[in-house]
């Protein structure tokens, strides 16, 4: 504990002391732009993976073989390989097919890093999510898909109106940890070009050899982090306050 | 077909014993990590059950920042500050050398911080998960505290906290490929030479994504046989 107070109180003194550097009035600018780009690329691809998983996880709870089979390769592949590998795959990788792509005219897409890496986030994180929505789905009681057939409501009508909003709710808790693993997840965006949070820590400790660079980065990553975090439980606890004993 | 198989083989036209050596590494990576791992965190969790409250504030602070920060920033932060800590260390003691940190070492390191600050968590839960009257049986046969946590909680405790371990293993195993971006020389940096070389990125890279599902797969069927093995005594029930 004496080892935490001390490197704390040494941290925030270090840190202290170094905002008035050369290097902090050079590069906090920087900083706060890559902190945007980190939160734009996280946001996007968790709304993409958002969309696609819900029609993987229909998929997949879906009787037909031809259906569910496909999902469940997908989200087994997706879940199955580091989400490096995954964008390397795809930034790289769609070099490979240059003159198909160049053809059907999508190679400006895969030639800008910024969309190769949306989309490998986007894929990887809807089958997470998919995942997540599946069990949230199938946690939710028979009785309500029969009462509501009772009631006369179609299936779909049922789907999005009663089985999915209780599913949400199931859903919240490893919704906010898919969230928080995706802010992680994103800096490996800065390997492939993009000047995020920890591409613009690592162009500042290339140019600077200066190591409060990742110090930084830390201090602002585990901010998000946290604040999530703790956001996230308020939500959850007023949005459950019904179920509350 | 015949090119991409060339490619593939092994020997001095293809890349396949490269990648071979690759997997090797990446292997033994995870495999040096997880001992580490695992003690720290049974450790770490060991503190947080404990009644000492400074103890308690202290791990949790440890978990709080490995897990909140992405595993690669945690690299660079033990790959670069390894180094400069030890240089300004030998620096003090009158030693004026640059010292080059193995990528390898470093790995090891930063994994298992970040494995161990979500092993404690598995393990936490786990300690939740055994009756206060093991130990209280434990003591009341005259053990001591060591004895009763290591021969009567232990076993206990490794059957419970076995799945989310599992699940954290498959993990560590994908995190690795992250240690290839500071030179280490695994799987996934082998397949990007052997990219860039041949001009062929997608095969080489769906060929490293293939081999990591694969490494996956071995694992979770290993990975039941453990938890059925752990499992044994209650068959007999």
């Amino acid at each position: 504990m004496v080892v935490w107070i001390l490197s704390g109180i040494s941290l925030i003194y270090y840190l202290g002391s170094n905002i008035q550097s050369t290097f902090f009035q050079k590069y906090w600018f920087k900083f706060v732009v890559g902190f945007v780009v980190t939160l734009q690329i996280v946001s996007v691809s968790l709304l993409i993976g958002a969309i696609l998983s819900l029609v993987i996880a229909l998929a997949r709870n879906s009787k037909q073989k031809i259906f569910a089979w496909p999902a469940y390769a997908y989200v087994y592949f997706f879940r199955g390989t580091p989400l490096i590998a995954q964008t390397f795959l795809i930034y790289y990788g769609a070099g490979s097919f240059r003159h198909e792509l160049e053809a059907v005219g999508l190679w400006t897409f895969f030639r800008e890093a910024w969309y190769c890496v949306i989309l490998a986030f986007s894929l990887n994180t809807s089958a997470y999510q998919a995942e997540i929505l599946r069990g949230a789905i199938l946690n939710v009681p028979k009785g309500q898909w029969e009462g509501a057939s009772a009631l006369g409501l179609s299936r779909p009508v049922t789907f999005f109106k009663v089985i999915l909003p209780q599913a949400l709710m199931v859903a919240l808790r490893p919704y906010g940890n898919e969230i928080i693993l995706m802010i992680k997840g994103s800096a490996i965006a800065s390997i492939v070009t993009i000047y995020d949070l920890m591409g613009e820590t690592r162009r500042a400790y290339s140019r600077s050899y200066d190591f409060q660079a990742y110090i930084w980065a830390a201090v602002l990553y585990l901010l998000i982090v946290e604040t999530l975090r703790r956001v996230w439980d308020k939500i959850e606890a007023r949005l459950t306050r019904h179920l509350k004993r | 077909m015949n090119e991409i198989l060339t490619l593939l083989s092994f020997g001095d036209e293809g890349w396949g014993d490269q990648i071979a050596r690759g997997v090797l590494v990446t292997v033994s990576l995870a495999v040096v990590t997880l001992p580490f791992g695992l003690v720290l965190g049974f450790f770490i969790a060991l503190a947080k059950n404990s009644s000492e409250p400074s103890l308690k504030l202290a791990s949790n602070i440890y978990t709080t920042i490995f897990r909140g920060l992405p595993e690669l920033l945690t690299l660079f932060l033990v790959f670069y500050g390894l180094q400069i800590g030890l240089q300004l260390a030998l620096k003090l003691m009158g030693f004026e050398v640059a010292i080059e940190v193995n990528s390898f070492a470093a790995g090891v390191v930063a994994l298992s911080v970040v494995f161990s600050s979500y092993a404690s968590e598995a393990f936490l839960s786990a300690f939740r998960g055994i009756p206060q009257g093991q130990y209280e049986g434990g003591y009341a046969l005259g053990l001591s505290k060591t004895q009763t946590l290591g021969l009567v909680v232990l076993p206990q405790l490794i059957r419970l906290a076995l799945p989310a371990l599992g699940n954290l293993w498959l993990i560590l195993l994908k995190d690795t490929a992250l240690v290839s971006v500071i030179g280490l020389e695994d799987l996934l940096r082998m397949s990007g030479i052997a990219a860039r070389v041949t001009k062929e990125p997608f095969l080489f890279f769906g060929l490293a994504c293939l081999i990591y599902l694969v490494l996956a797969m071995l694992s979770s069927t290993g990975l039941v046989r453990i938890e059925r093995w752990s499992k044994r005594g209650d068959v007999s029930k």
